[in-house]
């Protein structure tokens, strides 16, 4: 049975820090320590991302630079939820799901660096990141090539008896590819403990929802008799509400589901893009206005008295201290060495001493 | 000793290991109820069961993607394609995704999982189910490529591919699936990346793999007997690893190669050994490195034709008098 959840009966006035999530359970049991947690998270993120572009812009990193900047509610409500056996994977817009996930500004910022001290020791970048100890599959750069890999982990996990899920993220322009209906089909056809998360912000690079996919994202799961929702990706207590009823199917009855939330990047899709040529600035700036997770939490918590003016202010300075010394981390590490090539390319060879197979490995 | 065919041979292989690791599993498409679409798999499904045998919807991107997901978190899938051909419907998954995966994570993940299927021409099914990709596999460091010849290679070597911590690509040949050998029936491994002196000779060295090693064989019997040619045949069985230390032996042995491979010639995988060779035992050859490959066109459907569009025989055997005048 195909079913979705519907957010639309709850009453939110995000703008003024009134969530109507605040009361779901997942929510009100959270202390006021794990609150200001999950709002340092969110800033940690956009710190990290600003001082990222500005290392780029000092053409300290090359390649793409996909920013996360005004998604942080996404990857910060959806992996706080995470339990000892539910996984994450994601595409190329992968910085803001590695912090969520617990992992350290330093190494993240030598990555992008292209330093040995990063997260992938220089090999992967941007795009990159992966951190298997805390349960996170990367970091994808093929749109939707990911999708099929989060199924994989999910059947890995019913094949061994584990009681977790794979949230599987990808981005609306994902969806129209033809290996994330593959990985539905099979996801639904065995019931595998995988969520996918289509964080949709608006824009396939370039192109427009509008101008790109036909009919409603997430109802696409229908076809293939998946449970589905939508939710608003700019309040985090939504994002946590409504993915906690997915995540909790998931794990005690092994159903699969889609579920799309609805966010928006304020940068371009990378920075190479000079993003001007398909969407209104005053749209960026309606939503910086009236949507801005960072803010709408704030409020919330302004609200709930949690937060107070000093602590923003403190979380705030430490935040922007911490990239500063991530970036001068990275800085101040080494570059592989052309040596470092060819490490990490066979398990076999980085393991010699037990090594089965014989022959050349390389050639040259 | 037991003669067995080279698919039981193969689905001998499978059985051990199902038996020796939980964590193996057996993917694909009609592997299961149908026994599989050459009979590898028969009989598998009654023994170990649909958790452990699974057939999969034709889905190749899906399937062989997800098994890439499981094998990151200690599954060691064994993903049937039903012919290696469709290995292009999941290029994505296979050459971005299970090559890459351990290098861009710095070490981080490996994917022990293995594709194995046919990939050969010789059955008149036209150039879309013909293809032998064993060089464009092998062109992605981080992956494993293998080609075994007789049912005891092929047991031997996809019990060490299933043990492999890295991704390998099995490519076996629906024209030998019928081929009787002896295999013994206790767990024996051959490890990949070990050459095999098929024939041992002295007037030229066929460096060769798949299919054509059994009909380099035959052509050597006729070129003994009609032409007092002694011809070497060293079968690569793996073409990375490569055991270049045994091709270079013959070689300095007999001072002549011909390089014969059901390959299109272009960038082939004789191409690199061709290079090697002449690079490292330059002053051995007594006269220049020929190939014999299949004619550069897409596989021709027209059942004559095709065959002298491949390696046979009697091309095997023009060409190495051919050499020799």
């Amino acid at each position: 049975m195909s079913k979705k959840t519907s957010a639309t009966d709850v009453q939110s006035d995000t703008a003024t820090g009134k969530s109507g999530y605040a009361g779901a359970p997942v929510n009100s049991s959270l202390s006021a320590d794990q609150k200001i947690g999950l709002y340092r998270l969110m800033v940690r993120i956009r710190r990290f991302e600003e001082r990222s572009l500005r290392a780029y812009q000092a053409k300290k990193i090359g390649g793409f630079l996909h920013l996360y900047i005004g998604q942080e509610a996404v990857a910060v409500g959806c992996c706080s939820l995470m339990g000892a056996n539910d996984h994450v994977i994601t595409a190329y817009r992968d910085h803001g799901h590695a912090i969520a996930v617990g992992m350290e500004l330093n190494p993240l910022m030598a990555e992008l660096y292209g330093k040995i001290t990063g997260c992938s020791k220089g090999k992967g970048g941007s795009m990159h990141f992966f951190d298997p100890a805390r349960n996170y599959w990367g970091g994808h750069g093929i749109v939707g090539g990911q999708v099929p890999l989060g199924t994989g982990l999910a059947y890995g996990l019913k094949y061994k008896g584990l009681k977790g899920a794979c949230m599987t993220f990808m981005g609306d322009g994902a969806v129209n590819q033809g290996a994330v209906h593959e990985a539905y089909n099979l996801a639904a056809l065995w019931d595998l403990p995988v969520i996918f998360v289509i964080e949709n912000n608006g824009y396939s690079m370039g192109t427009s929802q509008a101008r790109s996919s036909a009919g409603e994202l997430a109802k696409r799961a229908e076809g293939y008799g998946m449970a589905w929702g939508t939710c608003d990706g700019h309040d985090l207590y939504e994002v946590r509400a409504v993915m906690a009823k997915f995540l909790e199917r998931a794990h005690n009855e092994s159903k699969p589901a889609v579920v799309e939330v609805r966010t928006y990047r304020y940068r371009g899709h990378s920075v190479a893009d000079p993003d001007n040529t398909y969407r209104a600035k005053a749209e960026i700036e309606e939503y910086r206005k009236t949507k801005d997770p960072i803010e709408v939490f704030q409020n919330i918590l302004l609200g709930e008295k949690v937060l107070d003016a000093a602590l923003i202010e403190k979380i705030d300075s430490e935040a922007r201290a911490e990239s500063d010394v991530s970036a001068d981390f990275a800085e101040a590490s080494p570059f592989p060495t052309t040596a470092d090539l060819q490490k990490d390319v066979y398990w076999e060879a980085d393991y010699p001493s037990q090594r089965k197979s014989e022959g050349r490995l390389f050639f040259n | 000793m037991p003669v067995i065919q080279y698919r039981e041979a193969i689905r001998l292989a499978l059985a051990e290991e199902l038996t020796r690791d939980q964590n193996v599993v057996v993917l694909g498409e009609e592997v299961a109820q149908f026994h599989g679409a050459y009979k590898v798999t028969e009989g598998l499904l009654e023994k170990f069961g649909p958790k452990r045998i699974v057939d999969t919807p034709i889905s190749e991107a899906g399937f062989i993607g997800m098994g890439i997901g499981a094998s990151m978190l200690g599954i060691r899938p064994v993903m049937e394609l039903m012919f290696w051909s469709f290995y292009s419907v999941a290029f994505d998954q296979i050459l971005n995704n299970a090559a890459n995966v351990r290098y861009m994570s710095g070490g981080q993940i490996h994917c022990p999982i293995v594709i194995r299927g046919p990939a050969n021409g010789g059955t008149n099914v036209g150039a879309t189910h013909s293809h032998t990709p064993e060089n464009v596999l092998a062109n992605h460091p981080g992956v494993k490529v293998v080609v075994p010849s007789t049912p005891y290679d092929a047991k031997g070597l996809l019990k060490s591919a299933i043990r492999d911590n890295d991704p390998v690509f099995f490519l076996e040949n629906t024209v030998l699936y019928g081929d009787k050998g002896e295999v013994p029936s206790d767990d024996y491994v051959i490890p990949l990346g070990k050459a095999d002196v098929k024939r041992e000779g002295k007037d030229l060295t066929i460096v060769t793999y798949g299919r054509p090693v059994i009909q380099s064989l035959a052509a050597a019997n006729i070129l003994q007997q009609e032409h007092n040619i002694s011809v070497e045949i060293v079968d690569l069985r793996s073409i990375r690893p490569l055991d270049m230390d045994t091709v270079l032996a013959s070689v300095r042995k007999t001072h002549r190669v011909l390089i014969v491979e059901e390959q299109k010639p272009f960038c082939g995988v004789g191409a690199q050994i061709s290079y090697m060779i002449q690079n490292e035992a330059f002053d051995e050859l007594d006269a220049p490195i020929e190939r014999l490959c299949t004619i550069d066109a897409p596989a021709i459907y027209s059942p004559p034709v095709e065959t002298e569009q491949l390696p046979n025989p009697q091309r095997i055997l023009k060409a190495v008098v051919e050499m020799l005048d």
